[in-house]
């Protein structure tokens, strides 16, 4: 990927665009590949996978701790004879929506605050960034459990109380991105023809600084969704609605008598938030031109 | 004065601020330190120093791109430094500016055709569908082939890049352009090209030019009067033939010294 190819001979030259490039170089990237293989597995298991195995995942369809294969159910049952596999593929749902829902919100509030902080500076820099300390320095599972223990367990509520504790990371990146590139010439050429902060702010300074946010916010859906399994293990969980979390969490008393009932969705976990690294990871090495080959 | 001053310029000056030197106290550095001069339409007026001799400064601040401490900037009967918000974005059109380095000044993600379009965009004037016709009288006023339009910065080389810098700063037909070092970033046979373009553009439009040099073999090739700037201050204002021929100040004297050799290149292109 040479940056500066010769042009002024050849007439035929493709009008590539840069995430063209970044595309190529994801592709190239076999682990990441595999992982987003296995990503979009997981999520069309999410969105399909009740559908196709229509078992109520709270209903009592055997005797408890059945092991995996036996009676035709296929990850066993747990503690209370619920089938595993639906609760699997159900709590899959809401694993992943949370993780969404909770990196959009972050990833929104901290491009809103780094991006006010990175471009005006001075007071506005002080306000904003004094704040993101403070979200910064809250013990942040201890915080997200007393907003669901104040508001109660409810999607919504979880989903917020992850988003407001994790939005910090963005925020600095989001400002260091911007305190860097509104120094750069074409910021200042732009202002010079007479864009106006709005402008400058959002369709040039914003497009430049998303790759570093991009990569974040993949990561971030891996640890939201960490997150969220941590808070139904304490049991701060919606109890009308089954997570990967909460399966661990309501077995976990029966850990040595029945592994497989915490082992299956902990490996369920641990196979997405690795697999969201991963493709994290090859965006990362695709958007950042600093690591590109040359 | 008279009337045909497009740019008028008095006592210029612009700090920053260094360390606190007690409660409440500052201290400050004058980077630009009482600049005046006129400069008439259709000529070129060269500012040369050294780096750090406050030229760059001067230039950023008549284009409203850094703040002024005091004096005043009039281009043609406006008074620039009094301008705020709209008016200020306004009145850009009518002053451009071309940016030293080819390679920071374009924004990556933009092809070339929008970077070109960028002004025209900003000041929204023309009527959208006459916009790409300009584009394209754009491109071929400074050299670039149409087929050229869709690529982005990053497949030009730095000779091409700073034409459609070029280009972008012609897009709003504006009464004045600065340019900030525009062939210093390039090497000595493109510097040719580029100035010899920039002269013949000003041959054809009638376009006036600011212009900001370290290098005094290419401010003999391109200008009518030179201002001299050292620490802030102008130090000898002549015009072409009187500054080479009869340098006055000793800094200019040491400056003239100091000339590399771009001459034979310029004849050459």
């Amino acid at each position: 990927m040479n940056e500066s190819v010769p042009v002024n001979t050849s007439d035929n030259i493709r009008a590539r665009h840069p995430m063209a490039e970044a595309f190529e170089m994801f592709m190239g990237n076999y682990a990441a590949v595999a992982a987003l293989i296995v990503l979009i597995l997981i999520i069309l298991a999410a969105i399909f996978g009740p559908m196709l195995y229509p078992t109520d995942p709270f209903e009592m369809v055997w005797a408890p701790f059945s092991p995996p294969g036996a009676e035709g159910f296929l990850l066993g049952t747990d503690y209370l004879g619920r089938d595993m596999l639906a609760g699997l593929l159900t709590g899959a749902r809401v694993s992943l929506a949370i993780g969404l829902a909770a990196a959009f919100m972050s990833v929104f509030i901290g491009i809103t605050i780094g991006a006010l902080a990175g471009f005006y500076r001075g007071w506005i820099e002080e306000i904003l960034m004094r704040i993101t300390e403070f979200f910064q320095v809250l013990p942040t599972l201890l915080f997200s459990m007393v907003i669901v223990a104040l508001f109660g367990a409810s999607l919504p509520i979880i989903t917020f109380a992850i988003g407001i504790v994790s939005w910090t990371a963005v925020a600095r990146i989001t400002r260091s991105e911007f305190m860097r590139i509104r120094e750069l010439e074409y910021v200042t050429a732009s202002r010079s023809t007479g864009a106006s902060n709005a402008k400058l702010i959002f369709s040039v300074i914003l497009p430049n600084a998303l790759p570093p946010i991009i990569v974040q916010a993949a990561l971030m859906v891996g640890s939201a969704i960490l997150f969220e399994a941590g808070l139904s293990f304490l049991g701060l969980s919606d109890p009308n609605v089954v997570s990967w979390g909460q399966i661990i969490g309501s077995n976990r008393q029966y850990i040595l008598d029945a592994s497989f009932t915490v082992t299956i969705p902990g490996v369920a976990i641990f196979v997405t938030v690795l697999a969201i690294s991963l493709v994290g990871d090859g965006l990362n090495d695709a958007l950042n031109p600093r690591l590109r080959r040359r | 004065m008279s009337n045909d001053d497009i740019l008028r310029v008095k006592d210029l000056r612009v700090r920053f601020p260094l360390k606190r030197t007690g409660f409440g106290k500052r201290d400050y550095l004058y980077a630009v330190d009482g600049v005046s001069f006129n400069l008439k339409r259709g000529e070129t007026l060269a500012i040369v120093g050294e780096s750090g001799s406050g030229k760059t400064t001067t230039a950023l601040t008549i284009a409203r791109l850094q703040k002024a401490f005091s004096g005043s900037v009039q281009l043609g009967d406006i008074d620039l430094l009094a301008l705020k918000g709209a008016e200020l974005r306004d009145m850009r059109n009518r002053m451009q500016f071309i940016f030293q380095d080819p390679y920071s000044s374009l924004n990556p993600r933009l092809r070339a055709e929008d970077i070109v379009r960028e002004p025209l965009d900003n000041q929204n004037r023309m009527p959208a569908e006459q916009r790409d016709a300009r584009v394209e009288e754009l491109f071929s006023a400074v050299g670039l082939r149409p087929e050229q339009r869709r690529l982005f910065p990053h497949q030009f080389s730095g000779g091409q890049r700073q034409r459609i810098g070029i280009a972008r700063a012609l897009a709003t037909n504006p009464d004045l352009i600065i340019c900030d070092e525009p062939v210093s970033a390039l090497d000595v046979a493109v510097q040719a090209q580029i100035l010899n373009l920039l002269r013949r553009l000003q041959t054809d439009l009638g376009l006036t030019y600011l212009f900001i040099s370290h290098d005094l073999g290419v401010v003999q090739h391109m200008c009518d009067h030179v201002a001299v700037m050292y620490k802030g201050k102008i130090v000898e204002y002549a015009d072409r033939l009187t500054l080479f021929n009869h340098p006055q100040h000793d800094y200019t004297k040491a400056l003239l010294a100091a000339v590399p050799s771009v001459a034979s290149a310029l004849r050459q292109g």
